[in-house]
């Protein structure tokens, strides 16, 4: 069973995860993914990587806590187990050296862009990074990507840090400034993919983003990931999980993100008013999205 | 020991009644169906058999158990011997005398079916007996296992064909090591396959028996992700077998599919079974319990589906078939398990289009009536729409259980496999050799999705093959 290394908060609702897991990481590449389970009980999860450490087998996952089995996560100790990790999954991020590519990383996508910038400095790509959150509290990794990046842009919607306003605001700025970028990275909330998507399209920039649906085996058996693609239906577990923005159906990839919404506000409220959970009181008192 | 009667008096012996749940009953827990003879029962039905010379039973048995021998160690009162008599050739009589369609290979040739009953031996039910008899009661034996060979196998996938493959090899002496991408082995028995016709402490009891033979499991590992086949080589292993299965699931590529309700039938079983979605909120996994509720398509897994939906609470549970029952591929026991617990099927049909609501959750299924035509390449006849016969039936949940096509992950990662057009791992049908020197396959990959018997089978002929090819040309 992988051990766990840390686990600790690193804002309000995102946490950082390290797992020791050393013939996974010495074949994972940045783009995979991982797919874990905490207890008998639990689910299949998909986790992106955050960050891999080969010398040490180690892999970084950060997490926000959104439902039963995120904070499920967040009372695994230091030096204690999950049951599976399984991977690397999903096809790595294509990786080509353009002369000047972008990552923007929205929320908790910072964490999935920061291996894939790594990878992309080290094809000997100029990068840009643009990240954003919601406010300074859940913005991380700003000192990891500014050792990456050759030009970083930090913004917030609420202004407390940074560049007031979206990614999207700052990477047009850019394109307007006449920015040659060989390709755009989008990671983030489904809304924030489809705004730079639809940003980028007029600029004719080739433009990727990493899909995020619900998954169970990981592997194309069951096609509970599917997505669609200018009609046509593919398996982000195996076909991607990166896609060309441009094609991608957000629309429908919302909707299925929704599909058990009942049911997981039902294991949530049984999770807390479990008298035997162990929650830390800062993830009880966190107001869950709907 | 029982006396035995004389052949006119066994043939009017009339087939035992295999005792089972009610359907108004059934239908509202996840329990086996079926009890299991008594044994009372079992030593009746054991003396209907004539021990006919030339053993067609046995002739029409996939992987070949000796039927009359272990039927006579029943008469004989030592259940346990004759588990183990069926051990000899089928690693999995537990599983294999709940899901084997016995009525299309042994039960079929029997003999005693011409006679006054017209029901043959109820071996499945027998084969069954013994092996619950023989776990039950603490008399599983671990059999003689040859002095170590020195050679390693490597077997990807621990379906049925992985799982006797592994059986057979790690009694001939060798290092065995099972790789499966599922965090728990048994393949389609676990993940496929419902609590109400396998229950998984078997599969569990069938796979702990295979580790205290000596194969070790490595679970939650994707070869052709975490591993690749020549990285198992590099690794040491002298040969690999691989048993993926069929797990790449067909969907029809109708307007409206991708709408929330609508799931391939792997992925409904495999968060109820696997996942045990059917205990939420006990357990995690959710899964959409709808009030009508239809399957697509006519096999075992179709059965499997709609039965499972009706457990979930459908209130109206179809069966969508674009053929006749006639051409129904599923188990005639499992058809008339499914209308007995009120499935309603809507044969000659097929769906063309799915309508949804605001939220994108599947509301409507727009189908058109078929007709019969001449025969197609399977030898059925070839279904033909009905111009103009359109209509709408009110649906909140659609399982698409047309079948499966093999899942491309190891051909992809494994130079000079050879493929057919749909994908099949190519394989020398006499050893289940593929182009790969030391590489061989069976199970649902080669054949496209079939039964566990014949995945079994499979595995079989490749075992022999591998152990000729592991002391004839692994030098060691």
């Amino acid at each position: 069973m992988p051990k766990v290394l840390d686990n600790i908060q690193i804002g309000p609702a995102n946490w950082k995860m390290t797992v020791e897991t050393p013939k996974l990481v010495r074949k994972a590449r940045a783009g995979q993914f991982v797919i874990i389970r905490v207890n008998e009980q639990g689910e299949r999860v998909p986790m992106s990587i955050g960050g891999l450490n080969k010398e040490k087998g180690q892999l970084t996952i950060i997490y926000q806590v959104v439902g039963k089995t995120s904070a499920l996560m967040t009372t695994v100790p230091a030096g204690g187990e999950i049951l599976d990790c399984v991977g690397p999954l999903g096809v790595p991020s294509h990786v080509e050296k353009w002369g000047t590519a972008c990552l923007v990383g929205g929320g908790i996508g910072i964490a999935p862009i920061y291996p894939i910038a790594q990878a992309y400095k080290e094809a000997g790509n100029k990068v840009i990074t643009i990240l954003g959150a919601r406010s300074k509290d859940i913005l991380f990794y700003e000192a990891e990507h500014r050792a990456i990046a050759d030009e970083l842009h930090v913004c917030t919607d609420d202004g407390s840090y940074g560049h007031h306003g979206f990614v999207s605001d700052v990477l047009k700025k850019i394109l307007d400034d006449g920015v040659k970028i060989g390709m755009i990275m989008a990671i983030g909330p489904v809304p924030m993919m489809k705004v730079v998507s639809e940003l980028t399209r007029s600029y004719n920039v080739p433009t990727w983003v990493s899909l995020n649906p619900l998954m169970i085996d990981g592997t194309g058996m069951c096609g509970g990931c599917r997505v669609s693609l200018k009609g046509e239906t593919k398996f982000a577990c195996v076909d991607g999980p990166d896609f060309d923005g441009h094609q991608v159906d957000f629309d429908l990839l919302t909707k299925r993100l929704r599909a058990y919404g009942d049911q997981e506000r039902q294991a949530m409220h049984r999770f807390l008013a479990d008298p035997g959970c162990k929650l830390a009181e800062s993830v009880k008192n966190f107001s869950y999205p709907n | 020991m029982v006396k035995k009667l004389d052949k006119k008096e066994r043939m009017k012996i009339e087939r035992q009644k295999m005792p089972q749940q009610e359907p108004q009953v059934r239908v509202k827990n996840f329990n086996e169906v079926p009890f299991g003879l008594s044994e009372e029962q079992a030593l009746i039905e054991a003396a209907r058999c004539l021990e006919c010379k030339n053993q067609p039973c046995v002739a029409g048995c996939p992987v070949e158990v000796d039927i009359p021998a272990f039927i006579d160690l029943i008469l004989q009162k030592d259940y346990a011997a004759a588990a183990r008599k069926i051990k000899e050739t089928n690693s999995l009589p537990a599983v294999c005398g709940r899901v084997c369609p016995q009525e299309d290979q042994c039960e079929l040739k029997c003999i005693v079916a011409k006679g006054k009953t017209k029901k043959p031996v109820a071996i499945g039910f027998l084969e069954r007996f013994v092996a619950d008899y023989e776990r039950y009661h603490n008399l599983v034996t671990l059999p003689d296992i040859a002095p170590p060979t020195g050679r390693k196998v490597a077997i990807v996938g621990s379906g049925p064909a992985g799982l006797t493959v592994a059986g057979d090899l790690i009694k001939l002496g060798h290092a065995v090591t099972v790789f499966e991408a599922l965090h728990k082995p048994g393949g389609v028995l676990v993940y496929g396959i419902p609590e109400f016709r396998l229950p998984k402490a078997i599969v569990k009891a069938e796979c702990d028996f295979m580790a205290q033979m000596g194969v070790k499991f490595e679970n939650s590992t994707v070869i052709g992700k975490t591993d690749t086949i020549d990285e198992l080589f590099e690794m040491g292993y002298d040969a690999v077998f691989i048993g993926t299965g069929a797990g790449l699931p067909n969907f029809m590529k109708i307007p409206g599919e991708n709408l929330i309700g609508i799931y391939s039938s792997n992925e409904y079983l495999t968060r109820s079974n696997l996942m045990r979605a059917f205990d939420f909120p006990t357990y995690d996994t959710p899964i959409i319990h709808g009030k009508n509720v239809a399957v697509l398509g006519g096999g075992n897994t179709a059965m499997d589906s709609v039965r499972t939906a009706l457990r979930l609470g459908a209130e109206n549970a179809y069966i969508v078939y674009r053929r006749s029952e006639k051409e129904m591929p599923a188990r005639i026991e499992e058809i008339h398990h499914a209308r007995e617990e009120g499935v309603q099927f809507h044969l000659l049909t097929t769906p063309i289009k799915y309508y949804g609501d605001e939220n994108g959750k599947v509301k409507q299924m727009e189908c058109l009536k078929m007709d019969l035509g001449e025969p197609d390449a399977s030898g059925r006849r070839r279904p033909v729409p009905i111009e103009g016969s359109n209509f709408i039936m009110d649906v909140d949940l659609v399982v698409v259980a047309i079948g499966n096509s093999s899942n491309p992950l190891v051909q992809k990662t494994t130079p000079g496999l050879e493929v057919n057009k749909w994908g099949n791992i190519i394989v020398d049908e006499a050893t289940m050799r593929t182009s790969r020197k030391g590489v061989y396959a069976g199970g649902d990959i080669v054949t496209g999705g079939a039964t566990v018997i014949l995945a079994a089978g499979g595995g079989k002929v490749a075992a022999k093959a591998m152990h000729k090819y592991l002391m004839e040309e692994v030098k060691k």
